[in-house]
């Protein structure tokens, strides 16, 4: 039936489903409970991602194609099926959730001890639906699974969030299924328009052009909420600045590049008419974006806020990539993406450490924190360098295709995507310099311990991925390179046939 | 040997830097002065192999990036030019390493001193060896992160911090135009490798970007790129702050490497520049600009490492109105001899400074000379070298400088020339200054330090003494090779000289005067030095007071920093305030949260309805029911 023999990607779907069923079934005092929940959350989570790893050896880099297809009845009378597969636009996003994942839990190994059961059983359904949404190959199993990522992040930041979690916990709510509601009407049409929801399906129907725009408008108000863009940022340093820790990173890891990965899935493909016409107006609420943001994280002084709005500023970069329609671009687009899922990820488990400490996100309640916990200090200048899109860290190559694929469609946006570089550099290093570096003046920045061997044990990987992304980035790119040339070649097409129908 | 020569700096840069806890602080000091002097040895047989015998090669490590046609690999590419870079930098980082091991000797964590400078050497390496510009600007950037984080080495100073991030930041601007410029080249050239650019030079003279020549608007991309590393006019004032580091740190990336590698860049893309004479232009007027105002200021500095720095700024501003001129060949010879003698001063300097128990300020020195005695040497003869004086290592280089800016016969290399020779004048004024007023007069220190005053350890000594074996002969040996009639045959094409350009060969017939003249303005200067701080200490007092404006106006640099926080940093902050507070707290999060609250009130105001009375009930019903008859007859009546 595909490559791996088996259903796997149904499997890596909902096996975490397994581990909540099995969290389920224990019994016993509180302590028991949580203590098996932890560890059965993160076993679950461990297998999940060593089977998908299968993805990562067998897949075939040389096909645009979808792969470790399923493909099962469903609705078959209202066209719509059960169809899963992964090309290499997604396959690595599948991989970078189940990454992600065990490393959240064990960065809440200790940070989380109210409710662990619940809380695990979250994580567990959210790796369910993330998995499950970059899979899908048909729209409603898609919006299924994008609003079901909903759930269970509204509930890991209403209740076990900060002191104003249930104000941010509605906010990114409200914000986020403000836009999916437009897009589900936007579904229905396309539906009504092709007898079918199969994306594959859908790309072969051609939509009147006077109907892309308004799709296109429906679906960009889902996403450019979800990425987010400016002016629809604001749900995100609240979000973040109340998420535990683990929570953010799976929030900056993964449901940021929800947004990226539905404007190359859908809109571009489907709506090539109206992705080129409103790519001016993407470019100038990317360019918006990039330095408003960065401009705001520099004052900022809380340091997750100051991440968060880095967050914004870093996804800016990518709508620019996307919207660039060339190779260059759309694949410094994806780069920039999985590379932000690690570093900024990474940053949030920095701020996570001082966080368990300290109790405090202030960034004035630290400084000369290098004195007392050198490995920390070294690891956080790794990541902050690379938020900086340091040549030889992750973020580089993303950055830089990106800022070349730009200047193809405008050399300002190039610009503005430039100023990036600086303004990044400005905000992470004067972080860095009133948290880390600077005489200590607080007793209780004296008394700091080192990183743990477990809080060594989560940086690691991530560590090690950030060099190789940085230093080998084509192991990468050739996972994608064939689905992106494709998608630019059929992108071209579809222009010169309007243009043609045009005359 | 090649890939020794770049590699054994991070070797013993991660040797010290994560095992320096189990290795102790001597031993791994000395493991990364043993990496280093491995990679001296390649390097140097690497120019030996190369630059002398003429055998260019390119050693590909691997691919890197391959996205869509933009293919770069990480590739080292062994021509005469990066040769002579490699064989330079690692030796002079080694001896560098050498001294340091005496001058950080009572520092608190001297294996991250050692793993930093290693770190620094290796990423210069990697950028003069790149064979594509974007490993070229691997190198770059880290290059900048390692003088970030030696430039603030001493975290725990305010000023040091401020400093460094200063530098880091300044430099992000120069390179994110480099950053354009590449996308440029991506686009005009289809190519990212140095080979592949330079064959292709000649059939894209004829392509526009914008209405502009697209090679003119590279250049000058590259150029302003260039600006940032290397100070010049503008986007030099990371340079002077730079000092806040420790004094080794100064004289290998401040004044022999990292600046060094704007030059570098405009020296390795010569193709590209010899068909772009408008950049060409603007390249000599900043740097004839950067050479006479940075001497201006050396002159009423005070701090012993700020007036060294000024003078490196001014030297570099020599390099590139060389280049402007298209005696590329001149430039690199400058940047050679200057890597040698400028060490050496800054080495000296902290020598000077360890004797003085850690006082920079010269003022407060003075009569130590015979307490100092193979320093205050070395010191004289760093300062003839970069005076200039016949037969030391500057006269050479800058000589031969000046001379191609008089024979360039353009308004620019007028230009060039006259400020040069100011410049000149300025720098032998300025560094008897500093001689005078640091080793000579009455001691002007308090009797503590005095008593302590004493000459630096031998492992300090050697690279001094080495390195004026250098400031005294680098220039008379090398002379031939780099800029004599048989250039051409040294450089084997790693620079690229068009064929209107004879801009050397029109060097060595000028007129009589002109070689004579720098001479001349430098002893001149050196005169007046000694009329100003020796024999007549009451003359520069006076004239400080006659002419306030202008000494205000020296001393305080010209009031960039001033100007600059004024017009970039302070508005940045405001205006980054009202964004945060104004937009996006009110504007945009007032839409939604205004209109939940009207969302809340209008519900609060339909529940009033619900009164639960049969008759209110009845009444809206049938308010309901007219306004929607009406509706429907208004609808269909028209």
């Amino acid at each position: 039936m595909n490559a791996a023999g088996f259903p796997l990607l149904s499997l890596l779907t909902f096996l975490p489903l397994a581990g909540v069923v099995a969290i389920l079934c224990v019994r016993g005092d509180e302590a028991t409970v949580a203590s098996n929940a932890r560890w059965t959350a993160l076993w679950t989570s461990l297998i999940v991602f060593t089977l998908s790893l299968i993805l990562w050896f067998s897949f075939d880099p040389r096909s645009a194609d979808a792969q470790f297809v399923e493909q099962l009845a469903w609705l078959p009378e209202f066209g719509v099926n059960y169809h899963m597969g992964v090309d290499g636009i997604s396959v690595l996003f599948v991989l970078l959730s189940t990454f992600l994942t065990p490393l959240c839990i064990l960065a809440s190994w200790e940070a989380v001890q109210t409710r662990v059961r619940e809380y695990m059983i979250a994580f567990l359904v959210l790796e369910t639906m993330m998995v499950g949404m970059f899979c899908a190959l048909d729209l409603i199993i898609f919006y299924v699974f994008f609003e079901g990522v909903l759930i269970p992040m509204f509930l890991i930041i209403g209740v076990w969030g900060g002191q104003r979690r249930v104000y941010a916990a509605f906010k990114f709510f409200l914000y986020t299924l403000l836009g999916s509601v437009l897009m589900l009407l936007a579904i229905l049409a396309l539906w009504y328009n092709a007898g079918s929801t199969d994306i594959a399906a859908l790309m072969q129907t051609p939509l009147p052009s006077s109907w892309q725009y308004w799709m296109f408008l429906a679906f960009f108000a889902s996403f450019a909420v979800k990425v987010p863009m400016w002016p629809v940022h604001t749900w995100l340093p609240d979000a973040h600045v109340e998420a535990p820790t683990a929570g953010s990173v799976i929030l900056a890891g993964v449901l940021l590049k929800m947004g990226g990965y539905g404007f190359l899935r859908f809109s571009i493909p489907l709506f090539p008419d109206a992705s080129a016409f409103f790519a001016p107006l993407v470019f100038a609420l990317s360019v918006v974006a990039v330095i408003y943001t960065s401009m705001i994280a520099f004052v900022q002084t809380d340091m997750k806020k100051l991440i968060a709005y880095s967050s914004v500023a870093h996804m800016g970069i990518v709508t620019i990539g996307l919207f660039t329609f060339n190779q260059q671009g759309i694949s410094g687009a994806l780069f920039t993406m999985l590379a932000h899922g690690v570093v900024s990820g990474a940053l949030f488990l920095c701020v996570g450490v001082l966080y368990d400490r300290v109790h405090s996100r202030e960034i004035a309640r630290y400084g000369g924190v290098a004195k007392v916990m050198p490995a920390y200090a070294l690891v956080f200048m790794l990541f902050t360098m690379a938020s900086v899109a340091l040549p030889g860290t992750a973020n580089f190559p993303g950055e830089f295709l990106v800022i070349t694929g730009a200047w193809r469609s405008s050399p300002w946006v190039a610009l503005g995507a430039g100023t990036g570089m600086i303004l990044g550099a400005a905000y992470m290093l004067w972080l860095y310099r009133r948290v880390v570096f600077s005489r200590i003046t607080r007793d209780e920045v004296r008394g700091l311990l080192d990183l743990s061997p477990r809080e060594l044990a989560i940086f690691a990987p991530l560590i090690v991925l950030t060099l190789w992304m940085g230093l080998y980035p084509s192991s990468f790119t050739h996972v994608w390179e064939a689905s992106v040339a494709v998608l630019v070649e059929r992108h071209e097409a579809a222009l010169a046939v309007s243009r043609v129908a045009g005359l | 040997m090649f890939v020794g020569a770049v590699f054994f700096p991070l070797l013993g840069a991660t040797l010290a830097g994560f095992f320096g806890r189990w290795l102790g602080d001597r031993l791994s000091m000395w493991v990364s002065v043993g990496c280093m002097v491995l990679a001296a040895i390649c390097g140097v047989s690497a120019f030996v192999e190369v630059g002398l015998h003429s055998a260019p090669r390119t050693v590909t490590i691997s691919e890197w990036i391959s996205v869509g046609g933009l293919t770069v690999d990480w590739a080292l590419r062994y021509d005469t030019l990066s040769a002579m870079m490699v064989g330079m930098v690692t030796f002079i980082s080694t001896f560098i390493h050498l001294y340091s091991v005496g001058y950080m000797s009572h520092d608190e964590t001297p294996p991250r001193f050692f793993a930093y400078l290693g770190l620094f050497t290796f990423a210069m390496l990697m950028l003069v060896t790149a064979d594509n510009l974007v490993q070229l600007f691997f190198g770059w950037e880290g290059v900048g992160l390692a003088s970030y984080l030696l430039i603030g080495y001493w975290y725990e100073r305010e000023s040091a911090n401020r400093a460094s991030m200063k530098a880091f930041i300044v430099n992000r601007v120069g390179d994110l135009f480099f950053m354009l410029g590449m996308a440029l080249i991506f686009w005009t050239f289809g190519a990212l490798t140095f080979g592949d650019i330079f064959a292709r030079v000649e059939e894209m003279r004829g392509v526009t970007f914008a209405g502009m020549p697209a090679l003119e608007v590279i250049s000058v991309l590259l150029f302003l790129g260039a600006c940032g590393k290397s100070a010049q006019l503008g986007l030099h004032t990371w340079l002077p702050d730079a000092m806040e580091g420790p004094t080794p740190v100064s004289a290998l990336i401040h004044a022999a490497t990292m600046v060094t590698a704007g030059v570098f860049l405009l020296a390795r893309m010569s193709p590209i520049f010899e068909y772009a004479p408008n950049a060409l232009t603007l390249v000599t007027i900043v740097g004839a600009s950067t050479a006479f105002f940075a001497a201006t200021i050396g002159c009423v500095q005070n701090d012993i490492k700020r007036i060294i720095a000024y003078s490196t700024c001014s030297q570099l501003g020599y390099m590139f109105f060389a280049i402007g001129v298209g005696a590329y060949q001149a430039a690199v010879f400058h940047l050679f001899t200057h890597a040698f003698f400028k060490a050496l001063l800054f080495l000296s300097a902290g020598s000077v400074i360890h004797a003085m128990s850690d006082e920079q300020d010269i003022r407060k020195m003075g009569g130590i000379w015979t307490k100092i005695p193979i320093t205050y040497a070395v010191m004289w003869i760093g300062s003839l070298a970069l005076a200039g004086i016949p037969f030391f290592a500057g006269y050479y280089s800058k000589d031969m400088i000046l001379e191609s800016a008089f024979a360039a016969h353009t308004g620019a290399g007028m230009y060039a020339f006259v400020l040069g020779l100011i410049a000149a004048f300025l720098t032998a004024f300025y560094s008897w200054r500093l001689l005078i007023l640091t080793f000579h007069g009455k001691p002007r220190a308090d009797h503590h330090v005095m008593e302590h005053v004493h000459e630096s350890p031998a492992v300090m000594l050697i690279p001094l003494l080495v390195l004026a074996v250098g400031a005294l002969f680098t220039g008379a040996v090398f002379y031939d090779l780099f800029v004599g009639h048989h250039q051409a045959e040294f450089w084997n094409g790693s620079i690229f000289t068009a064929e209107h350009n004879h801009v050397l060969h029109h060097a060595h017939e000028v007129p009589e005067w002109v070689p004579l003249a720098p001479t001349v303005i430098a002893i001149s200067g050196i005169v007046l030095a000694y009329l100003f701080y020796m024999f007549a200490p009451a003359i520069p007092a006076r004239l400080a007071q006659t002419f306030p404006g202008l000494h205000r106006f020296l001393l305080n640099k010209w009031y960039f920093d001033e100007l600059y926080d004024a017009i970039f940093v302070r508005p940045f902050r405001r205006l980054s305030q009202v964004f945060w507070k104004t937009g996006d707290a009110t504007i945009i999060d007032g839409i939604p949260n205004g209109v939940a609250a009207i969302t809340v009130d209008a519900a609060r105001g339909v529940a009033r309805f619900q009164t639960g009375r049969v008759a209110n009930y009845a009444f809206t019903m049938i308010a309901g029911l007219v306004v929607f008859v009406s509706v429907i007859f208004l609808g269909f009546t028209r």
